[in-house]
């Protein structure tokens, strides 16, 4: 294992976003605070508690699982896109490395930034709502789990695109929808039931459901397939970079 | 043999009969076989699109050869990439860097992707002999495009590798630069590192280089000491015209190896100009003692670029 060349990529990932610190520190929370001001003060007002906990604190695991997906796979995309866009990508294949390496090295500086801003977010949030973490253990490895699994994921979108419209397609297209029909910002309890059946073939509900279970004990799903959800997604991530590192699809012609 | 004889001989860099057909089926390279010997500048020279690039992104891991295999130190670069890629630098053809990026981080990232110890202090001495050092600082965007290019080699030659592919590092460069470039050259084959540049200069090959090699439509036609060729192309003729054409060479002319030609109106000489004495101020006044008037003096020289021009359309008749 070359850990240098892993140091390299991760640093040098990382050197980017030190660059822009205080943006990509102010922006989370500034965003997160008009979440609260919009959802927990407008519809927080019409909709009390749910299941037992305020609509305020409701949202939180919901809000920060929002921003970790989009900015893990937005960074790893955009960090294994740049290369091939602006042709640097050259060192990365004549370099004594193999994709196992390329892969942690972008994949684990892009969890890092998301783990950061969902950390920003849940700290910005302990300033507008009570929050007692029931879990810790549950909330931190479910974190980490979205963090990468959607890291590698980007990283995915990043080798498959050609342009920078198809390195926003699939987030726009596929990922915020999800996300937002997700249960981040509602229990899927509240649908009609033809609404519900359809959400369960969404995995962001698992996802989601387990995050919040972690917080306050309660999901829209049992905890054990939230798991199950998440690792399979992880699993699923990494056999397809396995196989584009097998056939060097859209990297090596 | 010894061992240490054994491994003198063996080349740095072996090519055997690599063929690269791309994903749209045009053959890129049609069996390239060629030999880099340890410490050597070989100048590949060939026209555009003639599979320079291919051929270095072959050895270099950036392309997958159709068939064929290539060892740089004795490792293959497929099965043994990582021992073999260790020893590669590579500068390519287009200046690809990230503008935003500052000097020394990129040539600090270009070291530890490689696998290498941070070392400032080797960086400070590479960029110093690119006279990069002033510059560490400044981001990509704010340098020159022959700065940029030095970038590039500084990249390449952090990871202290013993074989450097320059790609056309002195396409659209100014005389100035190009001068500068061949002295970088001259300087690290004098450290000892192996390099392979390729071009479409002929001057630059000549310049420069201690073989050439001469790729066309993805063939080697030709590998060559320099010098050799140098002599090859040494040869100088001198051909003058007669007032009124000869039937037959005077026995003194004849005796000096000239020759008659087109329909006896010219006498043709052949001589080397790496002689001292050429010969030609005694030819001439032997011409008039034989009685005869000139009406005009010629001398031609082959150039590299009559072997090149010669080979190319050679090939291409064959095909
Ligand atoms: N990715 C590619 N797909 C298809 N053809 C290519 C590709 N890259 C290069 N070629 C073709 O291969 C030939 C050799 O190209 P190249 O190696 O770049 O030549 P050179 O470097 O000598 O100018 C050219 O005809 C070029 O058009
Ligand atoms: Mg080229």
């Amino acid at each position: 294992m070359n850990w240098q060349a892993i140091w390299a990529i991760y640093t040098f990932e990382m050197s980017r976003f030190f660059r822009t610190l205080l943006q990509s520190f102010v922006s989370p929370v500034i965003s997160t605070s008009l979440y609260f001001v919009v959802f927990g003060a407008a519809i927080g007002s019409r909709i009390d508690e749910v299941e037992g906990v305020s609509y305020g604190a409701f949202i939180v695991p919901g809000l920060i699982m929002l921003s970790v997906m989009t900015q893990a796979i937005s960074n790893a995309s955009f960090g294994i896109y740049f290369p091939k866009f602006i042709g640097t990508i050259y060192e990365l294949l004549s370099a004594p490395i193999n994709f196992l390496e390329i892969v942690m090295g972008y994949v684990g500086a892009a969890a890092t930034k998301a783990l950061f801003i969902g950390t920003v977010i849940l700290a910005t949030s302990a300033l507008f709502v009570d929050l007692t973490i029931q879990h810790p253990l549950a909330m931190v490895i479910f974190m980490l789990l979205t963090c990468l699994s959607f890291a590698l994921f980007g990283f995915i979108i990043g080798i498959w695109a050609q342009n920078f419209e198809q390195l926003q397609l699939i987030p726009l297209l596929i990922v915020t929808p999800l996300v937002f029909l997700g249960g981040s910002f509602y229990s899927i309890s509240m649908l009609p039931a033809a609404w519900q059946t359809i959400s369960f073939f969404n995995p962001v509900v698992y996802l989601v459901s387990g995050f919040r279970w972690a917080f306050f004990g309660i999901a829209d799903v049992p905890i054990g397939l939230s798991l199950l959800a998440i690792a399979g997604f992880t699993l699923l991530c990494l056999g397809i970079i396995w196989w584009i590192f097998k056939t060097g699809w859209r990297i090596r012609s | 043999m010894c061992t240490e004889e054994g491994n003198r001989m063996q080349p740095m860099v072996q090519i055997s009969n690599v063929r690269k057909s791309y994903a749209d089926g045009f053959e890129a390279l049609k069996g390239v076989s060629l030999e880099i010997r340890d410490g050597e500048i070989l100048a590949l020279l060939g026209p555009n699109g003639a599979g320079k690039t291919t051929l270095i992104s072959a050895i270099c891991g950036i392309t997958q050869p159709t068939s064929g295999t290539v060892t740089v130190g004795g490792h293959d670069v497929v099965t043994a990439y990582r021992g073999a890629r260790s020893l590669v630098g590579l500068v390519p053809q287009e200046i690809n860097l990230e503008p935003f990026e500052r000097v020394m981080n990129t040539v600090r990232f270009s070291r530890g992707l490689f696998g290498k110890p941070k070392d400032d202090a080797l960086l400070e001495r590479i960029l110093r002999q690119l006279s990069l050092w002033d510059k560490r600082d400044s981001r990509i965007m704010e340098l020159s495009g022959g700065m940029k290019r030095r970038v590039l080699i500084a990249k390449a030659l952090a990871h202290e590798p013993r074989v450097l592919f320059l790609d056309e590092p002195t396409a659209g460069v100014d005389v100035e630069l190009r001068r500068d470039m061949w002295d970088i050259v001259a300087q690290l084959k004098k450290d000892g590192v192996t390099i392979i540049l390729t071009t479409h200069y002929i001057e630059e090959a000549e310049a420069i280089a201690d073989r050439i090699g001469v790729i066309n439509k993805g063939e080697i036609l030709l590998v060559e000491e320099k010098t050799a060729l140098m002599t090859r192309l040494g040869q100088k003729e001198l051909r003058i015209e007669l007032q009124d054409a000869i039937t037959d060479l005077p026995a003194s002319l004849a005796a000096r190896g000239l020759r008659l030609e087109e329909s006896g109106h010219v006498l043709v000489y052949t001589y080397d100009t790496a002689q001292d004495r050429t010969g030609i101020a005694t030819l001439i006044r032997e011409v008039s003692d034989a009685g005869l008037v000139l009406r005009d003096l010629q001398t031609r020289q082959n150039s590299l670029e009559d072997i090149f021009v010669g080979l190319v359309s050679e090939q291409e008749g064959a095909a």
